[in-house]
Formats: C-alpha cells, sequence, structure tokens
C-alpha cells in the first residue's frame, strides 16, 4: 500500500480543518503518516490518530520556525525517506507551496500546487487560469508533492482509530545552511471570524463602502462567515491586505460569495469565480460582478446589507 | 560586494489576462498570441531599479539585467523590460524548452543565472510573487533550492546593507522580518512598490540596449532535461470551465435586503 505523508506545521492546541481534509485524503490513497513540526498537544496527537495516522514523525531540531523554508524542506525530505512515501500532502498556502516546491527539487519529485480532488492512481484535479478551465495532472516521478487547497472534501475520521509513536526525524548537517532567519516576528491580532480560506460563506467590500466596513462585518457576522476585500479597498488601506481575494491576494471557492459595492473586473473575478453561489450588491448596473452573479442586487450596499442582516436576526428570532 | 550591484530580474511573458485565455495542444499549454510583461514582474525590476538608483544607477556601473525564458514572443518581456529601465536584456530561448513544468524551468533558469554570473556573480536574483498564467509560485524556491542560495520571498519591502538584506514578510497571522546574506533569491509582492511606466526617453533609450539570445548548448543544459521530456509533471487533460451565467437581477426598490435573505433560504444557505 501506498504510503502517504501528510505535513502539518505548527497547528497549535487544534488541528485546522484544512489539516483533517489533507488526513481523510491520504486514506483514500494509501496508508497515512504524518510529519509534524511544532509543539504537539494532546489533543492535536488524538485527532491525528481519530483520522488513522499510522505514523508520526517529528524533527530532531526545534528551531525551524526561525528560518524562512529552507530548513522546513530539509526536514520533510528525510520524513519522506525514513517513511518510504510515495505521496507528500501539504497545505495551499504560500509556505506550504513554498516547502513543496523545494521539497520537489531534494526529491527529484514533481509538485502539482492548488489541488481540489486526487484520484486514487495519483491523479490530480485542479482549476487554472483563473478558474476558465479545469485541469487533471500527474507526477511523472516516484514521488508526488500535492498541494491541496482548503474545502476540497469534507473530512472524516477513520473507522479505527491509531495511537502512533512519534519518531524523531535526524535533520541533516547542512540543513540551515543558506537559509533566510526570521528575525522578528509580530503577530496579528485576531479577528475572531473563520478563516478567509477555508470559509464556507465570505462577504467582501470594495471601493464602495467607501471606508465603512462596519455593514460588511455584520452581515459576515450573523452568517458566520469571513471578510474579504477587492485590491482597491486593502490599496486604500481600509482593511488589511491579507483580506484581499483576486489574482494577487486569495483565490477562495466558498459555497456563498456575497460581494458588495466590488465591480467585479478581472483582477477581482480570478480569486472568487469558482465559488458555488455567488450574490452581488452594487450601485452600478453596469458592473461586471452582475455578469457572474447568481443573484445581482442593483442598489445601495448601505441600504440593502443592514435590511439583510435584520432580516436573517428577524428569522432566527 | 555591494559596492556596485548586479541583479537579475525574472520576465515572464504571459497572456494577457484582459482576455480570454486558452489551453492547446499537446500538454495543454497556454496560448502566448496575445502576450505580455506579467503585471507581477513588474514589481521586481522597479524593486532592483530602486536599488541600483539608490547607488548611482547605471552610470556607477550598477546593473539590472532582465532574463526571460520563453518561445520567440518573450523578447517582447526584455524589451519591454528595457524600456521601463533594465540595463540589459537575456532571452533563453530554445525550441526543447516547450511544455517545461516549474522543476525544468527552474533547472533551465538556475543554469543561465550561473552562465550570466561566471565572471561577476549576481548579488540578487529578483522575481515577481507569481506568474499571472501558471500561478503556482513555485519558481522562486526552486531556483533558491537549485542554487543553494537564502530564499526571501514574497517580501512587501527590501533593504540592503553591505552583504546583507533585510525584508518584510506579511503572512496571514504574523509579519515577518526576513535577514539574508546576498546573494539571494528575492520573490516581491504587488505591495512592495508602485511600478514606473517606461516613458519616452525610456522607450528611446531601449533601442540602443543589447539583448543577448542564449540557447541551451550556451548554457550547458541538455535538451532531455528541459520541456515536456524533461518535466516531472505532465497535464493530461484540460476542458474550459463553461462560463459562469448571470442569474436574477434585481433593482432594489426599498426590500431588496429581504429579497437577498429569500434567496439565501431558497438556496438553503442560511
Amino acid at each position: 500500500m501506498a504510503k502517504v505523508l501528510v505535513f502539518i506545521d505548527n497547528p497549535g492546541p487544534a488541528l485546522k480543518k484544512s489539516s483533517l481534509e489533507l488526513l481523510t485524503i491520504a486514506r483514500s490513497l494509501g496508508e497515512p503518516a504524518v510529519a509534524f513540526n511544532g509543539e504537539l498537544h494532546d489533543d492535536v496527537a488524538a485527532a491525528l490518530g481519530a483520522y488513522g495516522a499510522q505514523a508520526l514523525y517529528r524533527p530532531s531540531a526545534d528551531d525551524l520556525d526561525d528560518y524562512l523554508v529552507g530548513p522546513k524542506a530539509s526536514y520533510l525530505a528525510a520524513a519522506v525517506l525514513t517513511a518510504d512515501a510515495t505521496v507528500v500532502l501539504t497545505e495551499n498556502s504560500a509556505e506550504g507551496r513554498e516547502i513543496a516546491a523545494r521539497l520537489g527539487i531534494k526529491l527529484g519529485a514533481g509538485v502539482i500546487t492548488d489541488v481540489v480532488a486526487v484520484d486514487q492512481d495519483g491523479t490530480a484535479h485542479k482549476s487554472v487560469l483563473a478558474g476558465s478551465y479545469t485541469t487533471t495532472a500527474k507526477a511523472t516521478t516516484p514521488v508526488s508533492v500535492l498541494t491541496v487547497k482548503a474545502n476540497s472534501i469534507t473530512p472524516e475520521p477513520a473507522v479505527t482509530g491509531t495511537a502512533p509513536q512519534a519518531v524523531t526525524v535526524e535533520l541533516p548537517e547542512t540543513a540551515t545552511a543558506a537559509s533566510a532567519r526570521v528575525t522578528a516576528r509580530s503577530e496579528k491580532a485576531a479577528s475572531g471570524r473563520p478563516d478567509l480560506s477555508d470559509a464556507r460563506i465570505i462577504v467582501a467590500g470594495g471601493r464602495g463602502v467607501d471606508g465603512n466596513f462596519g455593514p460588511v462585518e455584520e452581515l459576515a457576522d450573523v452568517l458566520g462567515a469571513a471578510i474579504g476585500a477587492s485590491r482597491a479597498a486593502t490599496d486604500a488601506g481600509w482593511i488589511g491586505h491579507e483580506a484581499q481575494i483576486g489574482q494577487t491576494g486569495k483565490t477562495v471557492s466558498p459555497q456563498l460569495y456575497i460581494s458588495a459595492g466590488i465591480s467585479g473586473a478581472i483582477q477581482q473575478k480570478a480569486g472568487m469565480q469558482t465559488a458555488k453561489v455567488i450574490v452581488a450588491v452594487n450601485k452600478d448596473a453596469e458592473s461586471p460582478v452582475f455578469e457572474i452573479a447568481d443573484f445581482g442586487i442593483v442598489g445601495d450596499l448601505f441600504q440593502v446589507l443592514p435590511q439583510a442582516t435584520a432580516e436573517i436576526k428577524k428569522r432566527r428570532g | 560586494m555591494e559596492e556596485t550591484l548586479k541583479i537579475i530580474v525574472l520576465v515572464k511573458h504571459v497572456p494577457d489576462a484582459q482576455f480570454d485565455r486558452h489551453l492547446s495542444g499537446e500538454g495543454n499549454t497556454a496560448d502566448r498570441s496575445e502576450s505580455i510583461l506579467s503585471e507581477l514582474d513588474e514589481y521586481a525590476l522597479e524593486a532592483a531599479l530602486q536599488l541600483i538608483e539608490a547607488r548611482g544607477g547605471e552610470a556607477a556601473g550598477n546593473k539590472v539585467i532582465a532574463l526571460s525564458m520563453g518561445a520567440a514572443g518573450a523578447v517582447n518581456a526584455v524589451k519591454k523590460s528595457l524600456q521601463i529601465g533594465a540595463t540589459e536584456g537575456v532571452h533563453l530561448s530554445d525550441e526543447a524548452l516547450a511544455g517545461s513544468d516549474a522543476a525544468a524551468t527552474s533547472l533551465a533558469l538556475a543554469a543561465a543565472i550561473r552562465h550570466l554570473g561566471a565572471d561577476v556573480p549576481a548579488d540578487l536574483i529578483l522575481t515577481g510573487m507569481a506568474s499571472t498564467d501558471g500561478e503556482t509560485s513555485l519558481v522562486p524556491a526552486q531556483l533558491a533550492e537549485r542554487l543553494g542560495l537564502p530564499q526571501v520571498t514574497f517580501v512587501s519591502a527590501l533593504e540592503l546593507d553591505g552583504g546583507q538584506l533585510t525584508a518584510r514578510r506579511d503572512g496571514d497571522f504574523h509579519a515577518d522580518t526576513i535577514e539574508a546574506a546576498l546573494p539571494a533569491v528575492v520573490s516581491v509582492t504587488d505591495q512592495i512598490n508602485n511600478p514606473r511606466y517606461p516613458n519616452f526617453k525610456g522607450i528611446m533609450a531601449a533601442k540602443k540596449k543589447t539583448i543577448t539570445t542564449l540557447t541551451l548548448a550556451d548554457i550547458g543544459v541538455d535538451a532531455a532535461q528541459v520541456g515536456r521530456s524533461g518535466s516531472w509533471t505532465a497535464v493530461e487533460t484540460a476542458e474550459a470551465r463553461p462560463p459562469r451565467t448571470a442569474g436574477t437581477i434585481i433593482t432594489d426598490e426599498g426590500d431588496a435586503g429581504v429579497k437577498l435573505v429569500e434567496f439565501l433560504a431558497a438556496q438553503k444557505l442560511l
């Protein structure tokens, strides 16, 4: 049976949903194992067992986070060899893709990014050119490295849980050579809202919010949604760049995307047109966003959004 | 190091995202007939130009070399870079490169960078945060791995001091300060600067600048290591996604917020 290694990096006190998705995909492809970095909390160890991890690998060094990408890729390469894995799964974040990129060169392994599904034979499905094509791709090498987008499947625990013993993977002495160092880190304040990249619902604001994200935030909170923004809104400084959706921001595929005061030019469309349902509110009836909206409202977001928020509250009593 | 700077900026000729883009042929590669300099590469070029201008520019012996790998048309990305201000251009072009994936691309670019640094090694290899066609962001990290250089990627600020660089990398949950020794591979985001446009003087000056064409033989790479045969991944099928069609569009008559909620309820999204 193929050994499938899932890389999980610093989950903190609980595994992210996207990690549970990776473990579920790993089980569908073969025997799942986990290469872990960071502090291993009891709840996380229990979740790894519940999702069927047969083996657990941890690095011999605890300073991997002091460097950018390179040493983590060295650790993961050593873990792949120790585990004798033929498939490696990582998350599709910027760092996840970069670790995958370097791992690929170290192992002579093909890397496929932005994967949304993997067939039993290793064929990966993804969408390209800003969602205008869906493709299948396959690594032609003995080992394949796949970075998988969040929200690709519903996570399911294993029928039979496990209790894997941690195995220490020795890092090569050269692991930190020629690496950039992280010399300072400032944490960003947590919003308490879902992560943009794996949110089921996103409410996004653009130029039309004119500096006031209040109505967007209130609708998002009543829907349990994440908040996104167009580049116009982040460039104006109304909201942090990490909220940007589009070609140079995040690409998202939520169940529901509510676009408020965003014209929907190509740069924005590239980041959200694979959403299942798109709702758009914009004053300008000519906005391109209406060409792709399942439900469009030509109107003032400062009227429409608060009314919708009040109506949802009313229905929920 | 860093009395004068030698910076190689990687630029890519990509299908213009303003038009419909298509995949076709064996290997399902992108049609490049309506192509431009990748918008995200303009930020890397601007960062390079600002660094040399702060050190006396070209007159003081600093260089910004725009390097593009691609078919004949890719020379246009190099020309545009020269108009914007790069001091010289290099076009790596060979039929055997067609269909290269990120691994094969990084192999060829690493060889070209070594070739260009044979006499005076480059201090910096600068790239955009992604290409606007492939959008994988794999190549900068793979180049760093192949060249054995520090990787400093997705940065929104960059400073050089002596043989050291300091950069800022903004993540979703934290912002990091990154330090590395030169030479290094650096990719920059669209937050780092506001790229300049070519002006008339730049366009005229570009005509006098040199563009060197390199083939695989020049950089010592065997044809079998690149292109579709040298790639480690293959795109097996490509299907155009049916375009999204507009649904119901209404004009607010005072009750659109309620109608929005009715729509969500009907879609079982509440």
